[in-house]
């Protein structure tokens, strides 16, 4: 016999077997998922959820898809956020603390409660990647919210009203287009290829894989290959 | 820890040997013993699995069972259910998918002066690019070429992909690097600027770039970002149902179903590129699946029924390391990343098998031969499964290598009591890519006019098996060429006046009269989880 759990969809209760997930718990009691169902593996956010254990104080952010049910868990999922995403030109902004000031001023207004923090489904330090983002530390503010699947949980317990995946969405473009390092071999070999210098190499390739298939099995099966 | 006590007493036999493993430097297989591993245990090449399409462009060839019954399908929709004099939405290009190929394929089209608009069944982003993990090749070192990058992926591929499409590919993969850096994608570099780059299996020069081991999520959620900031459209939770001919049978749009209440809507457009992606969620073979929850192969029927040909629709990749426990996670993806930091293939008895950079397919064919044949797989309460050695990553690059580098691994694998930097994982192939597609030309122009194909759903760019890394590239590269032909082709063709369904009634009476007909509803959309049995 399976051992079976408590738990309650939207407050309905539901005999689940132990061991499945939140989604496929949701399924196993009939629901066709429409909204609310993405990746399925944790990377998308689209399954962000908030729980709460019965007699328990704590609410809890998950994503559906990445959390095992408990007994007495009451499941509200979130197939929506409102976060609000301000509007810019990446090729018009600069990497300095204004540009934060300009799109996204609430941030300033962060009272240090820290629920961001207690809600990340990814376990990130949410109100610390704000805290750099409000320096203007947008480097920081990136590797911190690597992680971040822009759920939304976060935000849907911030006083402030802030959206933090939104500013840290803009501080990793920041630091992805003007803060880290050029790639110089990158630029070259673009420009290489532009010049037409690997057009004939290329093309006897190309002529090869039609009428000489066995030159380049030799080819392929003979190449050196780096260790 | 594993809850399984007998998982923990076999990990120590891996671990003992973990040292001695490391220093190994395995073999590659011949030619000949790749040849003969695929035939005897790669899934492609089971017969009864397959089916004789009877109808439609590729009557006669053989596609996955699952899929010829979709292909061979009833539409939604008969050509009386919609209003086509009054179109919802009017566009230049109308993109159906918002993956990474959509949302490439929308910024260009953008970018050429044209109005695109994206239909998503799911949100924006909701896609396969999202869940990619390792990364995504380009070759821009000095020690490498796009030559060379051409004879990795025309080999891997078994010499049959299309010339055109891998010159593309290649040429403009260094291109595509920079167009995301440009964007603002982060990838891992040294601190000269330098990027970090690995092998994958099959490559001959160490040409994976990558954003730690989210790759997809990164450059999806900036494409996203980068549609929004230019006020593209994007009509989300709404589906594609049937592609809208004119009366010279070009593409004039598409019939819309919104996901929630089913209303049907009618978009029109100049020229339509299908960016819907794959097919995991078929699940050939019964296999699990490391693909979104939308991978239904859509964007294959809608373009079948109005005649565009398919190429390698018979040839799939089974991703060699799908997780194989806990029952939670089984099938999703454990990237190759993995083993291009130096972990191994480990079977029961603690003995590198492989060298564990072969291709997919043949890596995948391996394991399986592993767990069957040869019978040293790890028995779990979800079936064989074959240990990869994460604890040998730190052993080799030090610790701290696992979070730094794949720290979606470690929280995947964390939830669940397993710590991927003392304990090894289980892994088995996983349903993970669909080689073959739409048969595209190297403007991405599918074989009917004005219709295009973009991204998973496209075939012919890797032949029979596809190279680690060269999806996400795929994605970007031929969005983005579908975004900048299908925006030419757009600019040339005036509104279309007269829409039409016709094709559904032709498709339906050539279907009825081979005897090929069934009553699946097509396409599927969505996969049927929901549980019936109550």
């Amino acid at each position: 016999m399976e051992n079976m759990l408590n738990v309650y969809l939207f407050g309905k209760k539901y005999e689940i077997p132990a061991g499945l997930t939140i989604m496929t718990a949701m399924e196993y009691a009939g629901y066709e998922l429409v909204r609310g169902c993405g990746c399925r593996n944790g990377f998308c956010g689209a399954c962000a959820t908030i729980y709460r254990i019965k007699g328990q104080v704590e609410l809890h952010g998950c994503l559906a898809c990445q959390t095992e049910v408990e007994e007495g868990m009451y499941v509200a999922t979130l197939p929506f956020f409102p976060l609000e995403k301000r509007i810019y030109s990446i090729e018009e902004i600069k990497p300095d603390q204004q540009i934060m000031m300009q799109l996204y001023p609430e941030i300033y207004a962060c009272i240090g409660c820290n629920a961001c923090t207690k809600a990340c489904t990814q376990e990130l330090n949410v109100m610390q990647y704000i805290a750099y983002a409000q320096r203007g530390e947008y480097e920081k503010c990136a590797e911190e919210s690597f992680d971040c699947v822009m759920c939304g949980v976060c935000s849907s317990r911030c006083p402030a009203g802030i959206s933090h995946p939104q500013v840290a969405m803009l501080a990793r473009r920041l630091n992805g287009k003007y803060i880290a390092p050029e790639c110089g071999h990158l630029n070259d070999r673009v420009g290489e290829i532009n010049e037409g210098i690997y057009d004939a190499e290329i093309a006897q390739l190309m002529a090869k894989s039609v009428d000489n298939i066995q030159e380049i099995k030799d080819m392929y099966n003979n190449r050196e290959i780096e260790k | 820890m594993y809850k399984i006590d007998r998982l923990n007493e076999l990990a120590k036999i891996v671990a003992e040997k973990r040292e001695a493993n490391a220093a190994l430097e395995p073999r590659r297989m011949t030619a000949e013993e790749k040849d003969d591993l695929l035939s005897h245990f790669h899934p492609d090449y089971k017969q009864d699995e397959f089916t004789v399409l009877s109808a439609g462009v590729n009557k006669g060839d053989k596609v996955p069972t699952q899929l010829a019954e979709l292909l061979q399908g009833k539409s939604r929709i008969s050509a009386d259910s919609v209003d086509l004099s009054k179109p919802d939405y009017d566009t230049d290009v109308l993109i159906i998918g918002g993956g990474g190929a959509g949302a490439s394929c929308a910024i260009e089209a953008d970018e050429a002066g044209v109005r695109a608009m994206i239909v998503t069944k799911l949100r924006i982003g909701d896609a396969n690019t999202m869940m990619a993990e390792g990364g995504i090749q380009a070759a821009d070192k000095p020690n490498d070429s796009p030559a060379i990058h051409y004879i990795d992926a025309f080999g891997g591929g078994h010499f049959a992909a299309k010339p055109e499409l891998v010159k593309k590919l290649v040429t403009k993969a260094p291109e595509a690097i920079q167009w995301l850096n440009k964007l603002g994608v982060e990838f891992d570099k040294e601190p000269d600027g330098t990027m970090v780059t690995t092998h994958g299996g099959g490559t001959s020069r160490k040409r994976m770039h990558a954003a730690k081991d989210y790759s997809g999520a990164e450059i999806m959620r900036t494409l996203r970002d980068e549609v929004i900031n230019r006020g593209i459209p994007v009509i989300d939770f709404t589906a594609a149902i049937e592609i809208i001919l004119d009366e010279n049978g070009r593409a004039a749009g598409a019939v819309l179903m919104n996901m929630e209440t089913k209303q049907l809507l009618v978009a029109r457009a100049k020229a339509v590129v299908i960016a819907t992606g794959g097919a995991g969620r078929l699940h050939y073979q019964g296999f699990p699946t490391s693909n979104h929850y939308g991978a239904t192969a859509d964007g294959l029927i809608l373009g079948y029924r109005v005649g565009a040909k398919l190429l390698y629709a018979d040839t799939l990749q089974y991703h060699p390391t799908g997780t194989g426990y806990p029952e939670q996670i089984f099938g999703a993806l454990v990237t190759e990343k993995v083993r291009s930091l130096g972990a191994k293939l480990v079977n029961i008895d603690g003995e590198v098998f492989m060298h564990p950079l072969e291709t997919r397919d043949v890596t995948a064919a391996s394991i399986i031969r592993e767990c069957t044949a040869r019978d040293k797989g790890i028995e779990t309460n979800l079936g064989k499964a074959i240990w990869l050695d994460t604890p040998m990553i730190e052993l080799i690059h030090g610790e701290g290598t696992i979070e730094k580098r794949i720290p979606a691994m470690l929280r995947m694998f964390g939830k669940y009591g397993i710590d991927i930097r003392k304990e090894p994982i289980l892994v088995y192939p996983t349903l993970h890519y669909q080689n073959g597609g739409l048969d595209i030309t190297d403007e991405c122009a599918t074989g009917v006019e004005n219709l295009y194909a973009a991204g998973e759903a496209a075939g012919g760019i890797h032949g029979r098996n596809r190279l680690m890394g060269n999806s996400l590239l795929d994605v970007i590269v031929f969005g983005r060429n579908a975004g900048i032909y299908a925006a030419a082709k757009a600019k040339e063709t005036a509104v279309p006046e007269k829409l039409t369904l016709a094709h559904i009634e032709k498709f339906n009476r050539e279907l009825e009269e081979c005897g090929a007909a069934n009553d699946t509803a097509s396409p599927m959309l969505l996969p049927h989880y929901a549980r019936k049995d109550m």
